[in-house]
């Protein structure tokens, strides 16, 4: 196979993944980009095997290899899609960022010791005598190229954050960890240390001409390390920006190895996860008010446990039951739900469908309120929702539905907090002052299922539950919804 | 216009891996621009491609966006073949490098696809 019609074909597949993503603009054509993505990985390995079959590389061991190693990993990989809960997306995620940046650790590590496979020697520039006597023993001195070696140890630097990061991500989020955030002594200053000794690592093994192999394998230890200490001081609810990041990081150690390999499948590739998640970022850190600097940063939720406790204690609470709920929303004529992270956790999805589907029947019209940071992961509640069978037009954002509470007659409010409460837009002093809020307290009447009265992950107490309008459902989200179905 | 700042981090992250390909000047082809030079114009331009793109991404898919960004950036795999296929003395390192790293992206690209079709066969539309 030719080099430019290689190059040919993997701009292809680089095309093909742009489509997929251009196909989740619409749940309808999104199944379609999907497609299009698969056909872009095969025809990129394709490709690849092609090219190396072109070249007398693949021997019969080496197929042997790689069959083993394509059928084993694809197999676990579609056991894992197939049985995975979609309460346990956020764990999923995480996971396989973990694999794509330990995997391009070792392509990176693969390269720098067998860099003649790569194609990425040229000519030593060591010293006049080296070159004198290659010329004269007809073996002239080889090295990688300076580019190449940047190239791929960046690539392995970033793959080993995004490795140990993911691995810490996914611990918190499946709760092998606690989600509250550590805070080690000093961490900024031991971030910016291990950075800047990867950083001078990297120059090390430039000017060694890729000989210094210990720099390489040093800078790579240092940013596994790295990964840990920038991700254990960020709290469980910050969660969704650090899936994101993570998903960003992935992205650009695949674009730096594509420089190194100099493929342009790879490249596209990287460009398009690294903005991907960079915007996904960006999108969660705007729905918490947040910088993204201060989310990296760390520490969010780990001092403010105290300030609304006390004071609050004693103040009136309406506390109702499941019967006192059924009546009010089966004589409501407009109901939005408001779901959040507590309704994962319990997996109340399904009967929060069965309860909607039971009110519409008795002609109340219901939708749904996401808002961008509910749960763990973007998009997390639309796809519980969509796996309850929620139609997805009535599913609604933000911006789309919060002018539609001042009409509803009741906001059913089941496992979210911090994203409904008030404090948001009027007090300045509040921790989530300014994030942009879901106007539930305009609702005729405010349903709050809750385990406790306790604040959200915050530490800030909400102002709703002591609202006159407000009635609270102090129960197990899943368990409060099954009697309220029973109630009708 | 806050979003403004994405692009700036995209041309950050251009600018930080444009430095070394600038810096080198390798020997170019017949119009003298070095391969760097012009793989690095592909990403530029792709990361404005994935800008607009992941923009009009509806946020209902946006986890679904996340598992097919995963499944697509192991595209890493193409690498890992190349390390698979090493062969030569002194090389075996190499090649168990490759051959682990194709296994590990074999298990994304079949998770990453199949999970996101699984999600995406859910999202339904009313009474279809």
């Amino acid at each position: 196979m030719s080099a430019n019609l290689a190059a040919f074909l993997y701009l292809m597949s680089g095309v093909l993944f742009i489509m997929a993503l251009r196909g989740l603009s619409s749940p309808a054509t999104s199944r379609a980009g999907n497609r299009y993505g698969m056909i872009g990985m095969l025809i990129a390995v394709g490709t690849t095997l092609g090219v190396l079959l072109g070249d007398d590389k693949l021997d019969g061991t080496s197929f042997i290899i790689l069959a083993i190693a394509i059928a084993g990993g694809g197999g676990v990989g579609a056991y894992i899609a197939r049985k995975i809960a979609m309460t346990d997306m956020p764990q999923l995620v995480a996971a396989f960022h973990s694999l794509v940046g330990l995997a391009a650790v070792l392509v990176a590590a693969s390269a720098l010791h067998a860099p003649e496979n790569f194609g990425i020697l040229t000519l030593s520039e060591q010293s006049f005598d080296a070159v004198m006597n290659g010329l004269m023993s007809g073996e002239m001195p080889v090295a990688i190229s300076s580019i190449s070696l940047i190239e791929l140890s960046l690539g392995a630097a970033i793959g080993a954050i995004t490795f140990t990061g993911s691995v810490i991500a996914f611990a918190k989020l499946n709760g092998n960890m606690s989600g509250a955030p550590i805070l080690l002594p000093q961490r900024h200053l031991l971030n910016i240390v291990l950075g800047l000794a990867i950083v001078g690592l990297i120059i090390f093994l430039m000017m060694s001409e890729g000989n210094a192999k210990w720099a390489f394998w040093l800078l790579t230890g240092l940013a596994l390390i790295l990964g840990v200490t920038l991700i254990i001081p960020i709290g469980g609810a910050d969660m969704p920006v650090v899936v994101s990041m993570l998903n960003s990081y992935s992205g650009w150690a695949a674009a730096a190895l594509g420089f190194t390999l100099g493929n342009i499948a790879l490249i596209i590739t990287g460009a398009l996860v690294g903005s991907s998640g960079a915007i996904l970022s960006y999108i969660m850190c705007k729905g918490m008010n947040r910088s993204f600097i201060s989310v990296i940063l760390g520490g969010f939720g780990a001092d403010e446990a105290g300030p609304a406790g006390g004071s609050n204690q004693d103040r009136p609470v309406k506390i109702g039951s499941a019967e006192d709920a059924a009546f009010i929303m089966k004589n409501a004529s407009k109901v939005i739900i408001v779901p959040g992270y507590g309704m994962a956790v319990a997996q109340a999805q399904h009967i929060l469908k069965e309860m909607a589907d039971r009110l519409k029947e008795e002609g109340v019209e219901v939708s749904y309120a996401i808002h961008p940071v509910a749960g763990r992961m973007p998009g997390h509640m639309n796809v519980l929702l969509a796996e309850a069978q929620v139609p997805y037009d009535e599913v609604f954002e933000l911006e789309d539905i919060n002018s539609e509470f001042s009409t509803a007659d009741v906001a059913f409010v089941i496992g979210a907090n911090d994203v409904t409460n008030p404090a948001a837009k009027t007090d300045t002093t509040s921790p989530i002052y300014g994030m942009p809020i879901l106007d539930v307290e305009n609702a005729r009447t405010v349903l709050f299922v809750k385990r406790s009265l306790g604040s959200g992950y915050a530490g800030i107490g909400n102002e709703l539950f002591y609202q006159d309008s407000t009635m609270m459902l102090l129960s197990d989200a899943k368990k409060m919804v099954e009697n309220i179905v029973k109630s009708f | 216009m806050m979003r403004l700042r994405i692009i700036l981090l995209c041309l950050m992250a251009m600018m930080a891996s444009a430095l070394p390909a600038l810096a080198a000047g390798q020997a170019g082809g017949p119009s003298g621009i070095s391969t760097t030079m012009f793989l690095f114009a592909i990403f530029a331009l792709s990361c404005f491609v994935g800008y607009y793109v992941v923009w009009s991404v509806t946020p209902a898919l946006h986890t679904p966006l996340m598992a097919v960004t995963n499944a697509i950036s192991s595209v890493i795999i193409v690498g890992a073949l190349i390390a698979a296929a090493t062969s030569g003395e002194g090389n075996f390192s190499s090649k168990l490098m490759g051959a682990v790293a194709v296994a590990l992206a074999a298990v994304n690209i079949f998770g990453g696809f199949l999970v996101t079709q699984r999600m995406l066969a859910m999202y339904k539309k009313k009474d279809s």
